[in-house]
C-alpha cells in the first residue's frame, strides 16, 4: 500500500520528477508547521514542566527540580491506583469489546431481514458524544430512581438497590459497562469490514466439504481476520488508555475510578501542580508511545510478510 | 429432529439480534422518555412518557446560555474541519501520489500524533493558549482541536487519495498539469464525497471533545455543549436536574444521530479507510 | 513528426530491472507495435518515452535532441491509456480543450481544434457529454480526440483496445489504421494481443524479459523468427516445437533425427556451425503442416482432440515417443478423434533453433 504511482528513480531525477518532490514538499510544509505548533512544542513544554516546580498561577516563575516530580509520584498510592484502574478498564473493556464486536460483525455478514436496521441501531451508541452517554447512563444508574436498579429488583435479580457510581466495588465496572456500549460498534464495523474482504472461495469450499460452523471460524475466519483484529484493538486500546471523558462525568474525580488522564488533569489544573500532573501526562504518554511502537513495529513486519 | 434444531438455532439468532438492538438504542430511548417527564413523573418509572411535557426542554436554554453552546460548538466543529480539510488535501495527495525521500517517516509521524492522548499536550498547550490570549476564547479549542483534527484527515484522506486512478494522473501530466493543478482541477472535484465522509468525521470528534474544552474555557457563555451538559448542576450534587440534562443530551444528539444515520455507509468506509487498509 | 532513438536505455524499480539496455530507433511516421508477454516492460518503455517514468539509464532522443530533461507535455507526445483515463467530472469538450487550456491556446483555436478532431472521430454529437454517459467504444474515441487536439509528434497507445469486447476492438483496430494513415504521425502502440500487433505495424518490437527479442515487419516476424521466444509467440495456434539432432551433414542439405527416430533430409540455405551430433529444436507451424502426408517426411500419430472453427479445424495429434503436435487442417475437417493420421512436413516450414533458441541455418 505504501508503493504510489510515481517511483523515485535511483539515479537521476527529470525534472517532471523534481517539480513533484518540491510540490510534495510544498504541500506537506503547512501541515508540518501546524502540527509542530499544536502537538509537538506542547509536548516538550509539558516534559519539561514535568522536571520543574511550575505553578499554573505562575508558569514562568517554574525552577528545574530534576525527577523529583517523578519520586513523588512514585511513591504516590493514588497515582498507582489510577494506574491499575486505567489498565483494568483498557483490558477488560476492550477485551469484551473485542467479543461482542466480533459477534455483531459476525451476525451483520450474514444475510437476514433487517440487517440494516441492526447496523443502523449499533451506530446510535456511536454517534452520542461521551459526555452525553456518561450522563444518560449516570441517570439510568441512579440509586434512587435508575431504570437499572428498578429492572434488576423487579426480575429478582439484585435484593436491594444498588449504588453503582458510588460504590468502590461497582463504580468501575458500571464505568466500563457504558465503555463497551459505546465502543463496540466501533470495533464490530471496523471487524465486519475486515470479514468482507476475506476471500468467499475458502467458505464455499469449506461448506461444501460440510465443515462445522465453529471449526470454520476458528479455522479459516479468526486465522484470515487476524490482522484485521489486530488493528482494532490496538486503535481501542491506545483510546482507552487515555480515557478521560467517560470516567470525569461519571464519577468525578473519585479516588476508586481515576484513571491517568483524570489523576494528571487534577493535579494540573484543580491543584495548579503543574509541575507535578506534567510528570504523569509524561508518564502516560511513554506508555502510550511504547504501545504505538510495538503496533508500528508489528505493523510494519507484517507488511513485509 | 433436524429442522427442529435449526428453528430453535434461528430463534436463538434473531433473540441475539433483538437484543443487540435493544442494547444499543434503549439508552438514548430512556433518556428522550425522561426528557418528556416533568416534575415527579421524572421518578417513575414508566417506560412511556404518559403527559409528555417540554417544561425541560425550555427550562434547558432558560437556565444557562445553552444556545450560545450550542452555536459555540457548532462555530468551533466547522471552523477546525474547514482549516483541517484545506491543510489535510495537499498532504494527503503529496503522501498517498508522490513518492518522495521522507515520505514514510512522514506518515509515521502523523500517525504516531493521532495516538497522542490530549493530557500529555495540556500543560504545554494551556501554556501557549495563555500566552496567546486566547484563554477563555473559542478560537483556543479552534487551535487546539487540530492535534487531532487533523493526523485524522491526513490519514484517512490519504487513503482516499490512493485509491484514485493513477492513468488520470499520467493524462493530466501530458496534458501539462503541474502538480497543483491535478490536484485542484482534477481529484479535487472528485474528492468531493470524502471530503464530506471525513469532514464529518471530524466534525463529529470536534463537536464531542471535552478535555480542553474544560481546560481552556471558563465563563458559560464561552462553553461547548459536552461541557454545558456536564456542567449542568442542581442545588447540591444530589439534586442534579435530571430532566433538563436529559432534554439538552437528547438535543445535542438527535442531529448527530439523524446525520449518522443518513451517512452510514460512507461514514463506514471513512472508519474503515482510517484504519484497515491503512 | 519525429524520428526516435532510444540508447542504451534501463529502468529498474527497486532492484528489479524492468528495462535492460534497450537500443531501438524508431523512423518518422513509422507504426511501431511493442508487443510481449504481460511484465516483459513494453508498457514501461512506452512511459520512459512518454516521461512519465525517469530512466535509470541511458537516452531517448526526439529528432536527434534528447528530451530526457522534458516534461511529458514538453516533449510533444500525446498518449492514450488502457483505462481511457477521461476526467470523469469535465465534458467531452472539456476533456478535449483541457490541455490546450493548460496551454494557453486562444478560445477559438481551441474550439477549432476540439471541432476538427471531433468531426474525424465522428463525436460531434457527444461534445456536451459526462464520460460516464458514453459507451465503451464511444469513450475510446474521445481518448483519442483529445490526443489528436494536442497535434503531437508521437502518439502513444498504452493498449488502448483490451477493455473493449472483441467485435468493437476490431472496429477500432482498423479505424486505428486509417487514422495512422491520415494524420501521417508516429505512432508507438503497446499491445499484448499479437493479431493487433500483426495487423497494425509497420514494424514490431517483441519484448520479453525487459529485452529486444527481435524487431522487423510483421511477415518478417512470422517467417524469420530470429529465436525460439518470437517464433513462440507470434502466430497462432503456437508454433510446434520437436526435440531433433543432426544425422548428417550433406553438401546442401542435413538429417536430422527426430526422438522417434525418424530421419528427415532438409535443404537449408547456410549450413555453416552445422555439426553431427549437434541438438537443435524444429520448429514447425501447424498451419503449415499437412494432412494428406505430403511432403518430405510424415509424423504418424492418434489424433485426440478435434476443435472445429468452421472456416479451419484444429487437430490435436499424438505421436508414438514425441511431442504432441497441433495441425490446422483447412475447412471441417472429418477427421475423427482416435484415428490414426500422418502429417506431412513440407520442406519450406522447417524451423532450427539452435541449444540456445537462437535461429540457426538460415531463412528458408
Amino acid at each position: 500500500m505504501t508503493a504510489g504511482p510515481h517511483q523515485a528513480p535511483s539515479t537521476r531525477n527529470s525534472p517532471l520528477t523534481r517539480q513533484r518532490i518540491r510540490s510534495a514538499w510544498l504541500f506537506v510544509t503547512p501541515l508540518l508547521l501546524v502540527l509542530a505548533l499544536v502537538a509537538g512544542w506542547p509536548l516538550l513544554r509539558t516534559v519539561w514542566f514535568s522536571l520543574t516546580d511550575a505553578n499554573l498561577a505562575e508558569l514562568s516563575a517554574a525552577q528545574f527540580v530534576g525527577l523529583d516530580n517523578y519520586h513523588y509520584l512514585f511513591d504516590d498510592p493514588d497515582w498507582w491506583q489510577a494506574v491499575r484502574n486505567t489498565l483494568i478498564f483498557a483490558g477488560v473493556s476492550v477485551g469484551l469489546e473485542t467479543v461482542l464486536g466480533l459477534a455483531i460483525a459476525l451476525a451483520l455478514n450474514a444475510r437476514f431481514p433487517g440487517r440494516g436496521l441492526l447496523r443502523a441501531a449499533i451506530l446510535v451508541p456511536w454517534a452520542i458524544p461521551t459526555v452525553v452517554s456518561a450522563k444518560m447512563w449516570g441517570w439510568m444508574y441512579n440509586d434512587v430512581f435508575g431504570i437499572i436498579n428498578h429492572l434488576l429488583l423487579a426480575a429478582g435479580l439484585i435484593a436491594e438497590p444498588q449504588a453503582w457510581t458510588a460504590s468502590p466495588d461497582l463504580a468501575l465496572a458500571a464505568i466500563i459497562a457504558v465503555d463497551v456500549w459505546k465502543a463496540t460498534p466501533f470495533m464490530a464495523l471496523l471487524l465486519l469490514a475486515g470479514l468482507q474482504m476475506l476471500p468467499r472461495e475458502c467458505y464455499e469450499s469449506a461448506a461444501v466439504d460440510g465443515v462445522h460452523p465453529l471449526k470454520v471460524f476458528f479455522r479459516i475466519t479468526l486465522p484470515l481476520l487476524k490482522p484485521a483484529l489486530a488493528v482494532a484493538l490496538i486503535f481501542r486500546l491506545l483510546d482507552a488508555l487515555r480515557v478521560f471523558d467517560l470516567i470525569y462525568v461519571m464519577t468525578g474525580n473519585s479516588r476508586d475510578t481515576m484513571s491517568m488522564s483524570v489523576y494528571a488533569r487534577q493535579q494540573l489544573v484543580d491543584f495548579q501542580d503543574v509541575g507535578y500532573g506534567s510528570a504523569a501526562a509524561t508518564l502516560l504518554f511513554l506508555l502510550i508511545a511504547l504501545f504505538t511502537i510495538v503496533y508500528l513495529t508489528l505493523a510494519r513486519v507484517g507488511r513485509e510478510d | 429432529m433436524r429442522n427442529f434444531r435449526r428453528l430453535v438455532g434461528r430463534f436463538a439468532f434473531f433473540v441475539f439480534l433483538a437484543a443487540i438492538v435493544v442494547y444499543s438504542v434503549f439508552p438514548f430511548y430512556w433518556a428522550v422518555v425522561s426528557s418528556l417527564k416533568s416534575g415527579s413523573a421524572l421518578f417513575s418509572t414508566d417506560f412511556w412518557p404518559l403527559d409528555p411535557a417540554w417544561s425541560n426542554y425550555s427550562a434547558v436554554f432558560r437556565e444557562q446560555p445553552f444556545g450560545q453552546n450550542i452555536l459555540n460548538s457548532l462555530l468551533v466543529a466547522l471552523t477546525t474541519v474547514l482549516i483541517s480539510l484545506a491543510l489535510a488535501l495537499g498532504a494527503a495527495f503529496a503522501l498517498g501520489r508522490i513518492s518522495f525521500r521522507g515520505r514514510t517517516p512522514l506518515q509515521f509521524v502523523v500517525l504516531g500524533i493521532s495516538m497522542f492522548p490530549q493530557i500529555a499536550v495540556l500543560s504545554g498547550m494551556f501554556e501557549l493558549v495563555r500566552g496567546l490570549g486566547l484563554y477563555d476564547n473559542l478560537l483556543s479549542l479552534v487551535f487546539s482541536y487540530l492535534i487531532f483534527t487533523l493526523p485524522f484527515t491526513v490519514w484517512v484522506l490519504t487513503t482516499f487519495m490512493r485509491e484514485l486512478p493513477r492513468e488520470l494522473e499520467d493524462a493530466a501530466i501530458v496534458d501539462g498539469a503541474g502538480p497543483f493543478t491535478i490536484l485542484t482541477r482534477i481529484f479535487l472535484p472528485l474528492m468531493g464525497p470524502a471530503m464530506v465522509t471525513t469532514g464529518l468525521l471530524a466534525f463529529i470528534a470536534a463537536w464531542n471533545e471535552f478535555l480542553f474544552a474544560l481546560t481552556f474555557t471558563l465563563s458559560s457563555g464561552q462553553r461547548t455543549v459536552p461541557v454545558a451538559i456536564a456542567l449542568i448542576s442542581g442545588a447540591s450534587s444530589h439534586e442534579l436536574p435530571w430532566g433538563n440534562i436529559m432534554a439538552a443530551s437528547v438535543i445535542v444528539t438527535v442531529p448527530l444521530i439523524i446525520l449518522v444515520l443518513i451517512f452510514q455507509r460512507r461514514i463506514v468506509s471513512g472508519l474503515t479507510a482510517g484504519a484497515v487498509k491503512g | 513528426m519525429a524520428a526516435i532513438t532510444l540508447r542504451q536505455l534501463d529502468k529498474h524499480f527497486g532492484k528489479t530491472d524492468v528495462i535492460k539496455h534497450i537500443d531501438l530507433e524508431i523512423a518518422d511516421k513509422e507504426f511501431v507495435v511493442f508487443v510481449g508477454p504481460s511484465g516483459c516492460g513494453k508498457s514501461t518503455l512506452l512511459r520512459l518515452i512518454a516521461g512519465l517514468e525517469d530512466p535509470s539509464n541511458g537516452d531517448i532522443l526526439f529528432d536527434g535532441t534528447t528530451v530526457n530533461d522534458l516534461k511529458p507535455a514538453e516533449r510533444g507526445i500525446a498518449m492514450v491509456f488502457q483505462s481511457y483515463a477521461l476526467y470523469p467530472h469535465m465534458n467531452v469538450y472539456q476533456n478535449m480543450a483541457f490541455g490546450l487550456k493548460l496551454a494557453k491556446l486562444g478560445k477559438a483555436g481551441i474550439d477549432e481544434r476540439v471541432r476538427k478532431a471531433a468531426g474525424i472521430l465522428q463525436i460531434e454529437h457527444l461534445l456536451e457529454r459526462k464520460p460516464k454517459e458514453l459507451s465503451g467504444g464511444q469513450r475510446q474515441r474521445v481518448a483519442i480526440g483529445r490526443a489528436i487536439v494536442r497535434q503531437p509528434r508521437v502518439f502513444l497507445f498504452d493498449e488502448p483496445l483490451s477493455n473493449l469486447d472483441a467485435a468493437l476492438r476490431v472496429q477500432m483496430r482498423i479505424e486505428i489504421a486509417k487514422l495512422h494513415r491520415e494524420l501521417d504521425a508516429t505512432m508507438i502502440y503497446v499491445t499484448h494481443d499479437q493479431v493487433e500487433a500483426m495487423t497494425l505495424a509497420s514494424r514490431i518490437v517483441v519484448l520479453n524479459g525487459g529485452r529486444i527479442e527481435q524487431c522487423g515487419a510483421p511477415l518478417e516476424l512470422y517467417h524469420h523468427p530470429a529465436n525460439l521466444f518470437v517464433a513462440g509467440f507470434i502466430g497462432s495456434p503456437q508454433m510446434n516445437f520437436l526435440a531433433a539432432t543432426i544425422a548428417a551433414v550433406g553438401d546442401r542439405e542435413i538429417t536430422i533425427e527426430l526422438a522417434n527416430g525418424l530421419h528427415l533430409p532438409v535443404a537449408v540455405p547456410d549450413m555453416r556451425n552445422a555439426a553431427i551430433g549437434q541438438s537443435l529444436t524444429l520448429g514447425l507451424r501447424p498451419e503449415h503442416l499437412q494432412v494428406d502426408g505430403s511432403g518430405i517426411a510424415s509424423l504418424s500419430g492418434r489424433i485426440m482432440a478435434v476443435e472445429h472453427l468452421g472456416s479451419e479445424s484444429y487437430l490435436y495429434v499424438e505421436q508414438a515417443g514425441g511431442a504432441p503436435l497441433v495441425v490446422k487442417s483447412p475447412g471441417s475437417s472429418g477427421a475423427g478423434v482416435g484415428e490414426r493420421i500422418s502429417v506431412g512436413i513440407p520442406a519450406h516450414a522447417c524451423h532450427f533453433f539452435d541449444a540456445g533458441g537462437v535461429a540457426v541455418f538460415g531463412p528458408n
